[in-house]
């Protein structure tokens, strides 16, 4: 039997207490995949992982001029939240994606909050995602951040703690509702006894997100995605978006600024385009404001921007509060804007530019993660458990040299999941990538969203070029 | 629709059908040399010549034989136009519009470009008629896969065009392998080895159960008349460049007999002229300075469609300020008649 002798060790389970005990969440699931056997699970994980590759759900490793398309590994056991622990994460995240969306209206507006000494000036205007030329931008309905994944760990004792917010441009979502079209056609019967939130509005969603920004008078407006193009490693996703939507999927060489607008150029001259969903970073975005060597962007799309004769999602500049530095004040930002206490924990954060926190840095080097500020993606990192003296020694130098650029936290001890190894089902680490999505009056929650786990023993690290795969979330409706 | 679209599914359907006739002349070629009077040397260098790349060719190999022909038509990712760089270039417009065609489509093109890649590393003379035939089998589901699953809509229209225009060009080329290539002697036309040429030719073009179903005899202005004439045959020129004239009228909706761009115009010339040829007019300017005209005014006819639709002027250009990935190599090459 493929659960009996699971053991969740030390680790906080989501789907186990103990051996033999499922939580009372996930009992439907474990009986049911009990009665399947573990040979059928595998059988099951391989049919699904095809399906997947026919899709076409795939991530580029583009080394050479040939391409090679691969699958992010899937596991078939999926990861259940049940409905109050969701209904306390939607809300605690529409709480602090409120309250960072007005510090960034803020921040590039009469900086309150600088003023008021609640964060230094110097740290927002050296953090490398503040943008100069955004200062004075009135992004159509003060909203800044329009989609956003927030990246949640669970620590040993089973809590949330939000890792990074994700407020540029997030990726994932095209796994969220492929591994879920998969697993339904694995598990139908699954489905029918359990009530699993379905994933399928995604794209109605974000559609509606994005009109909602264009002006209200026009009665058909244009939304585009806007892609680096078929080398970028989420091509399939920027291309699966615009096709669910029903919208274009552009480049920046589809796009000009002309007579005064943002226009595509289309086999019957010029269009104007309203809304640009875009997927490239904010320094690609338009050459004569930012990097002028950018390929990919369309000179004088900012001064349009600026104009309100073009919506752009997310708005230039989001990328400021993706600092890890400025992360570890979104406590003070929720207290600051909204007058309540933060309901979903940060992670304690050490800012190595204060002394005291530097010092205590610098000798606990071992017990720490130490993180670079302006780095995503498992990068610039260092995980004290697991370091040499050596490497230790080359962060420290490091911290001394730029603490600015340089925070540190406790090493978490992230949750796990069981999952289907070998032959096997061992216990394995995971995050959670929820999908959050701004609109002004209201903000949404996608009840679901990409679990990522760490397919090698003991590894804490999810990221798909790591080694990592993902699974399928089931948030509970009841 | 966006002109990048449009100039992906017109390329990624010209490249698909250029690989298939790659294949063609390549199976003629093959055919024609094994029927060859023992004693005769083979003549590989005319294939060559005849798809315009002879320079990048020589440039290349110091020999024109079966391997090095064979080698460079169908798998020298350093030849622009060999099967495998055809395919290759046609996977890359699929990929990126995606979102646009069919995912059946797309399967299709991921598919036929692993079945070149595969072959590409087994190259055996034994294993390449069942190769060809592949090809052939391989591109003709492409379109029908095309035809079935998508919305005949604007997109599907230029991608039609892009097929027709293609096709028709390398029907003037096939119809040229005869030209360059030399009969041991003067009094050898006419005889039972002149005509099976003639016969692999027309095989080549898929064309000989048509072609008997309507002529009794093989002579060469009959073949050359049903090759470039014919009303009926989807692979003549008349027919192609017909077809094309009605795809470039469904995206304009101008309507036919009319025109209001470059395009529409050169193409509605073509199509009134050839609709007026007789045979004898042809053969009468000498057939390869015909087809050689034919070359020129079918490029022509692209250059129109990429400056009406693609290439809005200068400043409202979609591609050719960029350094882009294809559009360099797709205008030049094979689509350019290099043969004087």
């Amino acid at each position: 039997m493929p659960f009996d002798s699971y053991n969740p060790e030390k680790f906080y389970d989501e789907l186990f207490t103990e051996i033999g005990k499922p939580r009372s969440h996930s009992v439907s699931l474990i009986k049911h995949m009990t009665t399947l056997g573990i040979e059928q699970l595998e059988q099951q994980r391989s049919t699904a992982e095809i399906a997947l590759f026919k899709l076409g759900v795939t991530f580029n490793v583009y080394n050479d001029d040939r391409g090679v398309e691969k699958i992010f590994p899937f596991d078939i056991i999926p990861r259940i939240i049940s409905a109050s622990e969701w209904a306390g994460l939607e809300q605690g995240l529409k709480q602090r994606i409120q309250a960072l969306n007005l510090f960034l209206d803020d921040v590039y507006g009469e900086q309150k909050i600088i003023k008021d000494g609640i964060i230094p000036q110097e740290i927002i205007y050296t953090a490398s995602g503040f943008l100069k030329p955004c200062l004075s931008s009135k992004p159509p309905k003060k909203i800044w951040c329009h989609i956003t994944g927030t990246d949640l760990v669970r620590d040993q004792d089973g809590e949330w703690y939000v890792l990074e917010d994700n407020l540029r441009s997030p990726s994932g979502v095209s796994y969220v509702l492929e591994n879920r079209r998969v697993m339904k056609t694995t598990f139908p019967e699954i489905f029918q006894t359990m009530p699993v939130a379905p994933v399928d509005d995604y794209p109605s969603q974000l559609l509606e997100t994005l009109l909602n920004l264009a002006p209200s008078q026009l009665p058909n407006p244009n939304v585009v995605v806007l892609t680096p193009g078929i080398y970028n490693s989420a091509y399939y996703e920027h291309s699966f978006l615009a096709q669910q939507m029903g919208v274009e999927l552009v480049e920046g060489k589809d796009l000009i600024v002309a007579d005064g607008y943002l226009q595509m150029r289309t086999t019957k001259g010029l269009r104007r385009v309203d809304v640009v969903y875009r997927r490239i970073d904010d320094n690609f975005l338009d050459p004569m404001t930012f990097n002028p060597d950018s390929l990919l962007g369309i000179p004088g799309l900012m001064q349009v921007y600026q104009q309100g004769k073009v919506a752009l999602a997310n708005a230039p500049g989001t990328g400021v509060a993706d600092d890890k530095v400025v992360y570890a004040y979104v406590p003070e930002m929720i207290r600051y804007y909204l007058g309540e206490e933060p309901t979903l924990a940060s992670v304690p954060t050490y800012l190595c530019w204060r002394e005291s926190d530097r010092k205590y840095v610098l000798e606990n080097l071992n017990k720490l993660v130490v993180k670079a500020a302006n780095e995503a993606g498992g990068y610039g990192m260092l995980i004290g458990i697991d370091s040499t003296a050596a490497e230790r020694e080359e962060f420290a130098q490091k911290i001394i040299a730029q603490p600015r650029n340089y925070i540190a936290q406790p090493t978490l001890s992230l949750s796990r999941v069981p999952t289907l190894i070998d032959g096997k089902v061992e216990g394995r680490h995971v995050d959670l990538r929820p999908y959050i999505l701004h609109r002004g009056d209201e903000i949404y929650v996608h009840p679901g969203g990409l679990t990522r786990v760490a397919l090698k023993k003991g590894s804490l690290v999810v990221n798909s070029s790591q080694g990592g795969g993902s699974k399928d979330t089931w948030v509970l409706n009841q | 629709m966006l002109s990048r679209v449009a100039d992906s599914i017109y390329w990624l359907n010209r490249y698909i059908e250029r690989g298939e006739n790659v294949a063609r002349f390549v199976d003629v070629n093959l055919n024609l040399m094994l029927d060859l009077p023992a004693g005769m040397p083979q003549q590989w260098k005319p294939l060559v010549s005849v798809t315009g790349d002879l320079e990048l060719f020589n440039s290349r190999y110091s020999e024109a034989n079966i391997e090095n022909v064979i080698q460079f038509l169908m798998f020298d990712r350093h030849n622009p136009n060999s099967i495998i760089s055809c395919l290759g270039i046609a996977r890359e417009n699929a990929r990126s519009i995606r979102e646009v065609i069919s995912s059946e489509m797309w399967e299709e093109v991921n598919s036929f470009y692993l079945t070149i890649e595969e072959a590409s590393s087994i190259k055996s003379l034994s294993t390449l008629p069942k190769l060809f035939s592949r090809v052939k089998m391989a591109s003709h589901r492409f379109a029908g896969v095309m035809d079935a699953t998508m919305s005949h809509n604007e997109g599907w229209h230029f991608g039609q065009l892009g097929r027709l225009l293609e096709r028709a060009d390398k029907t003037t080329r096939i119809l040229d392998v005869k030209y360059f290539l030399l009969l041991p002697s003067a009094e050898w036309v006419g005889t039972p080895l002149d005509r099976i040429q003639w016969i692999a030719l027309l095989k080549s073009a898929s064309a000989y159960e048509m072609y008997r179903k309507c002529q009794h005899h093989i002579t060469p202005s009959s073949v050359a008349e049903f090759l470039i004439l014919d009303r009926c045959f989807p692979r003549s020129i008349y027919f192609c460049l017909w077809q094309a004239q009605q795809c470039l009228h469904e995206i304009t909706q101008t309507p036919a007999g009319t025109w209001c761009n470059g395009a529409e115009r050169a193409l509605g010339r073509l199509c009134s002229q050839l609709g007026y040829l007789t045979i004898e007019d042809i053969i009468q300017s000498g057939l390869h300075e015909f087809l050689n005209q034919m070359q020129d005014s079918i490029n022509q006819v692209g250059n129109e469609i990429y400056t009406t639709f693609i290439d809005l002027g200068d400043s409202h250009s979609a591609i050719s300020d960029l350094p882009s990935n294809n559009v360099q190599l797709q205008s030049s090459g094979f689509s350019q008649t290099s043969l004087n």
